[in-house]
């Protein structure tokens, strides 16, 4: 699915990375820790979280996430938009929450990390 | 301070404690420096994901630190010396989940006790050694000969 399909999927308002809706995501993400997305976190990964601090967008860019997800409305603040901007980071911010986010994404046959797959 | 030569880079980094709205800054230098190297992706990311976990455990628990980067063709060493509080139990705070933070950090999103544990599983090589109420240390080594990679 590619970015610009999320957004309309998920209702969301592009941030900062218009240029880049049209790179394909592959799997996702959800997680307000950031340990966990340093410890779980696979290079690729659409981030959906709802901290909006800087140490988002670092650790966003630690793991080289593809794009993140603001959701419950929320945005970054300036240090964050900066960082996203000189590393190429599309961000974007959803009202859903959480588990909506997530839920509509995997729905849409977005699948989680892998290594951990559900049985059917 | 950076010294270059043909077989090898080295660069010293201090790091602030408490310094939360820097917290991360020095390890995306270091990723950039690193992927400007040309030093393998997998590798790169490993090493960012070490370095970043080990500067906010300085910015959240110690004073201050000096990260020592420090590459040559075969490895890769982050070399990290922080004075503060050191750590009472080194054998507890490498447990998975254990985490003395506060409501600070957590706001961060950090603090989950899992800092430590990532570190040493990111890296190839890790050495621990706390003096409580002086500091701690950590050298951080990932191989970049090939044969020898993880």
């Amino acid at each position: 699915m590619t970015l610009k399909e999320i957004k309309e999927l998920l209702q969301a308002e592009v941030i900062i990375g218009e240029e880049s809706l049209d790179d394909e995501i592959t799997f996702a993400g959800g997680s307000d820790l950031m340990s966990d997305v340093l410890a779980f976190g696979k290079p690729g990964i659409l981030l959906l979280t709802g901290l909006s601090n800087a140490q988002s967008v670092r650790t966003a860019n630690i793991i080289d996430a593809k794009a993140i997800v603001y959701v419950r409305g929320k945005k970054p603040d300036e240090v964050g938009i900066q960082i996203a901007s000189e590393n190429g980071i599309p961000l974007l911010s959803t009202k859903f929450m959480m588990y909506t986010a997530c839920g509509l994404l995997f729905g849409h046959g977005v699948p989680g990390v892998s290594g951990l797959e559900h049985k059917k | 301070m950076t010294m270059s030569s043909e077989d090898g880079f080295s660069q010293k980094f201090e790091i602030t404690g408490r310094d939360f709205s820097n917290a991360g800054r020095i390890s995306t230098s270091i990723k950039e420096i690193l992927k400007e190297i040309g030093i393998d992706r997998s590798i790169v990311i490993r090493a960012s994901i070490a370095s970043y976990e080990a500067e906010m455990n300085v910015v959240m628990y110690a004073d201050r630190a000096v990260l020592t980067l420090n590459i040559t063709p075969e490895k890769l060493h982050l070399k990290l010396d922080d004075e503060g509080s050191g750590i009472e139990n080194v054998e507890m705070a490498m447990q998975e989940g254990f985490s003395t933070a506060t409501d600070e950090m957590r706001e961060m999103g950090f603090g989950a006790g899992m800092g430590l544990p990532n570190i040493k599983k990111n890296a190839d090589k890790f050495k621990i050694s706390s003096i409580p109420g002086k500091g701690t240390s950590l050298d951080i080594i990932f191989c970049l000969n090939k044969t020898e990679k993880k």
